[in-house]
C-alpha cells in the first residue's frame, strides 16, 4: 500500500492534469482518426466520450463490489437501468408547485440516486446472506426480475420493449438536445470524477478496509468480532447508488433509455470491462471502459465497412460481429493476461507484482 | 380442473427443459465448483446444428427428430468436452477466473451464433402429432409436453444408473464428496471432470432441440433465457444436487405456470420471489449439502 501512494503529490497533479485536459476537450480540434469517429469538439465524438466515461463511472462504482469487496454480482445492470428509469419516470410524475424548475431537476437526481440505494439495500439483504457463486446466481436472478418487470411496462411507466423517452419539461435548457452536446460531456465527466472520490474515499473509509479484509480472509474478520453482512450490504448499496447516478446521467446524454441497459447481459458487459481493465485497481475499471468503449464503437463501424462486406464467409462472420471479438479479447486476458490492461502498462515499473496481487485476490475471493 | 390439469402438465414439460440444463449445471457445480455460464450456448449449438440436420433430411418425420436429437447431444458433448479441455483446464481450481472465461465464451458464442444464423428467430417443423393435443380430464394438452417429460425423465434416470453402477460414476461421486480424498487415493479426477462436461453439454444439446420444438423456433439467445431459470433452479434445488435440480425444476417450472395463469403474468418474478424465500429459509437449497 506505501509505495502506491509513495508520492501522493504527483500522484494528484497526474489526476488533475488529466481532468483539466479531459476539461478543456471540447474547445479542442484534435483528431485521432481510427479511435474518435471526428474531431474532438464535434457533437459526435463528445457524446462517444461522454457515453464512455459514463460507461467508466458505472464500472467503477462495480470495482466497488467486485475488485475492493470481492463479490461477483451479475446483478449489477438493475442498479444502472434504475437510475436511468428511476430519472425518466421521477422527472415525468414528480413537479411540485412550490420547487422552482432547477431545484426539481436536481431534487429528482437525489431521488433517483437515493433509489437506487434503497433498492440495492433491499435486493442486497436478500442476497448476501448467501456468499460466492450462489451470490453471483441470486443477483443474476434478481436482475432477470428487473429486466422483465421494465419490459412488462408496468402502469405505462417504463415503455416496454420501446424504452422511455427523456421527459425535457423539467429539464434545464442547457442540457437538451445535440447542440449542448458539450454540455452533457462535462456532465459525464462530473459524474466520472465524483464517482471516482466517493470510491476513492470508501476505499480508504473504515467499512472499505473491513470489506477488503473479508474479501481476503472473512473467517479472520469475524474472529475480531466484526460482523461483514453489514458492512458488505453498505458497499452494495453505495455501489447501487453510483450505478444510479451514473444511469441518471445516462438517460440525460441519450435523451432516453432501452431495456437493453437492464439485461443481465449488460451487467456481463460490465464485468468484461473491469477484467479487462485489471482487476482491483480503480484506473483499471476507468482504462477498461475507455478501450472497452472505443473498441466496440470502432468495431461496429468495421463491421458495416465495405472491406470486411467483401471478405470470404468464414472471416466476414465473426469479424463483423464486435461482441465476437470482444468476448474472444476477454478469453484471452483472462487466460493470459491475469492484471488486465492496467496490470499491462504497470509491469515495467514494478515488475509481475499487480499481476500477482490481482491473481491472489481472484483466488481469495472464491473461497470466502 | 382441467386448467389445473393443463397448467400441471405443461409445467412439467417445461421442468423437463429446465431439468435438462440444471442437470450438467449442478453436476458441474458440484463437482469442479464451476458456474458454467456457457452452458446455455451447449444447449443453442445443439439446437442449431440439430435443425440444420434434420432439415437435410427430411422435413418433420420421427427419424430426422430422432438424428437431430442424436446430432444435438453429440455435438453438445463435443463442444463441452472440448471448451473444458481447452479453457477451463488451465485455470484449474481458479473459479473466478474460470466463470470469467465462461462468460467470455457465452458473450462470444452468441455474437457468433447471430453472425451463422441471422438474429431472427428460425422456425422449425416438427412430426404433426407434436403440434397436436390430447385430451387428458378435459384439459387439451400439447403432445410436445409429453416428449420432453419422457426424454428428461429417461436422462435423469440413465444419469442415475451411470453414476450408481459405473466405476466413472463413483469417481464423479465421490469427487462431488470430498475431491481431495479422491486425488489422494491416487485417482486422476481430471478425467472425471471431461466427463462431466460432456455428460452435462450432451444433456443441454438434446435439451436444445426440445426447446426447438417447445418454443417452435431456434435463436441464438434460446439458451441464455433458459439459462437464467436453470441457475435459479439449480441453487433452489441445492448446488451439485442431481435430485435437488429435478424436484426443483418441476417445482419452478409449476409455479411460473400457476403464476402466468393465475397472477397476470407474473410468473418469471413468482420465480424470483421463491427463489429469495428459498435463501431466508434454507440458504443452501432444497437437497444441497451444507455450506
Amino acid at each position: 500500500m506505501r509505495s502506491m501512494w509513495a508520492r501522493p503529490v504527483t500522484k494528484i497533479a497526474a489526476s488533475a492534469a488529466l481532468v483539466l485536459l479531459m476539461l478543456l476537450l471540447p474547445l479542442l480540434n484534435i483528431s485521432i482518426p481510427g479511435v474518435f469517429p471526428g474531431p474532438t469538439y464535434t457533437p459526435g465524438t463528445l457524446q462517444l466520450l461522454a457515453y464512455a466515461m459514463l460507461i467508466a463511472a458505472l464500472a467503477l462504482s462495480y470495482h466497488l463490489l467486485f475488485g475492493l469487496a470481492g463479490m461477483l454480482s451479475f446483478g449489477h445492470a438493475l442498479f444502472f437501468a434504475a437510475g436511468a428509469y428511476g430519472l425518466g419516470i421521477v422527472l415525468r410524475n414528480f413537479s411540485p408547485s412550490w420547487l422552482p424548475a432547477g431545484a426539481t431537476f436536481v431534487a429528482a437526481i437525489l431521488i433517483t440516486v437515493l433509489i437506487g440505494f434503497v433498492l440495492a439495500a433491499l435486493v442486497g439483504s436478500v442476497s448476501l446472506r448467501v456468499t460466492g457463486i450462489s451470490f453471483a446466481m441470486v443477483t443474476l436472478a434478481f436482475a432477470q426480475a428487473g429486466s422483465v418487470v421494465v419490459r412488462r411496462n408496468p402502469g405505462g411507466q417504463t415503455g416496454g420493449e420501446e424504452g422511455l423517452t427523456l421527459d425535457v419539461s423539467h429539464v434545464p435548457d442547457d442540457l437538451v438536445g445535440v447542440l449542448n452536446t458539450r454540455n452533457l460531456y462535462w456532465l459525464s465527466l462530473a459524474v466520472l470524477v465524483i464517482v471516482y472520490l466517493v470510491v476513492l474515499w470508501v476505499e480508504k473509509s473504515r467499512a472499505g478496509h473491513v470489506v477488503a479484509a473479508t474479501r481476503e480472509n472473512e473467517l479472520r474478520v469475524r474472529v475480531i468480532g466484526i460482523r461483514p453482512y453489514l458492512v458488505r450490504l453498505l458497499i452494495f448499496a453505495i455501489a447501487g447508488a453510483l450505478a444510479a447516478l451514473a444511469g441518471a446521467a445516462f438517460l440525460l446524454l441519450q435523451s432516453g433509455v432501452s431495456p437493453r441497459v437492464a439485461t443481465p447481459d449488460f451487467t456481463l458487459t460490465l464485468l468484461v470491462i473491469v477484467v479487462l481493465g485489471g482487476v482491483g485497481l480503480r484506473w483499471g475499471a476507468v482504462l477498461g471502459a475507455i478501450v472497452y468503449t472505443l473498441l466496440d464503437q470502432r468495431l461496429t463501424a468495421l463491421a458495416g465497412s465495405e472491406f470486411i462486406a467483401g471478405l470470404p464467409d468464414l472471416l466476414r462472420i465473426p469479424l463483423s460481429q464486435p461482441l465476437f471479438i470482444l468476448g474472444t479479447l476477454f478469453i484471452l486476458v483472462v487466460l493470459f493476461l491475469p492484471g488486465g490492461l492496467a496490470g499491462l502498462t504497470k509491469r515495467s515499473g514494478r515488475p509481475h507484482r499487480p499481476s500477482r496481487r490481482g491473481r491472489e485476490r481472484m483466488l481469495e475471493a472464491e473461497e470466502i | 380442473m382441467s386448467t389445473i390439469v393443463l397448467l400441471l402438465i405443461t409445467g412439467l414439460g417445461l421442468g423437463a427443459l429446465y431439468f435438462l440444463v440444471a442437470s450438467g449445471l449442478s453436476l458441474i457445480y458440484g463437482l469442479m465448483g464451476v458456474l458454467n455460464f456457457a452452458h446455455g450456448s451447449f444447449l443453442t449449438i445443439g439446437a442449431f446444428i440439430g435443425w440444420e440436420v434434420a432439415r437435410r433430411l427430411s422435413d418433420g418425420s420421427w427419424w430426422a427428430l430422432a438424428a437431430a436429437m442424436l446430432t444435438g447431444a453429440v455435438v453438445g458433448a463435443l463442444v463441452a468436452a472440448a471448451t473444458e479441455f481447452f479453457l477451463i483446464r488451465r485455470l484449474y481450481n481458479r473459479h473466478i477466473e474460470q466463470v470469467l472465461v465462461t462468460v467470455g465464451l457465452a458473450l462470444a458464442s452468441v455474437a457468433l451464433f447471430e453472425g451463422i444464423w441471422g438474429t431472427d428467430p428460425t422456425y422449425v417443423t416438427s412430426p404433426s402429432w407434436l403440434g397436436q393435443t390430447t385430451e387428458i380430464l378435459g384439459a387439451r394438452i400439447p403432445n410436445n409436453r409429453f416428449m420432453l417429460i419422457v426424454v428428461a425423465v429417461l436422462v435423469l434416470v440413465a444419469i442415475v444408473l451411470f453414476l450408481k453402477f459405473t466405476r466413472y460414476g463413483l469417481i464423479i461421486r465421490a469427487g462431488v464428496e470430498n475431491r481431495l480424498m479422491v486425488t489422494a487415493l491416487g485417482i486422476d479426477v481430471r478425467r472425471a471432470f471431461t466427463l462431466v462436461f460432456a455428460i452435462g453439454g450432451a444433456a443441454a444439446g438434446l435439451g436444445g432441440v426440445l426447446a426447438s420444438i417447445y418454443y417452435g423456433y431456434v435463436s441464438a439467445h434460446i439458451g441464455g433465457s433458459l439459462l437464467i431459470f436453470a441457475f435459479i433452479v439449480t441453487v433452489i434445488g441445492g448446488l451439485g444436487s442431481l435430485a435437488g435440480a429435478a424436484i426443483a425444476s418441476v417445482l419452478v417450472a409449476v409455479l411460473q405456470q400457476f403464476a402466468n395463469f393465475y397472477l397476470g403474468g407474473t410468473g418469471d418474478l413468482a420465480v424470483v420471489l421463491a427463489l429469495a424465500a428459498v435463501l431466508l429459509l434454507r440458504p443452501r437449497g432444497l437437497l444441497g449439502a451444507k455450506v
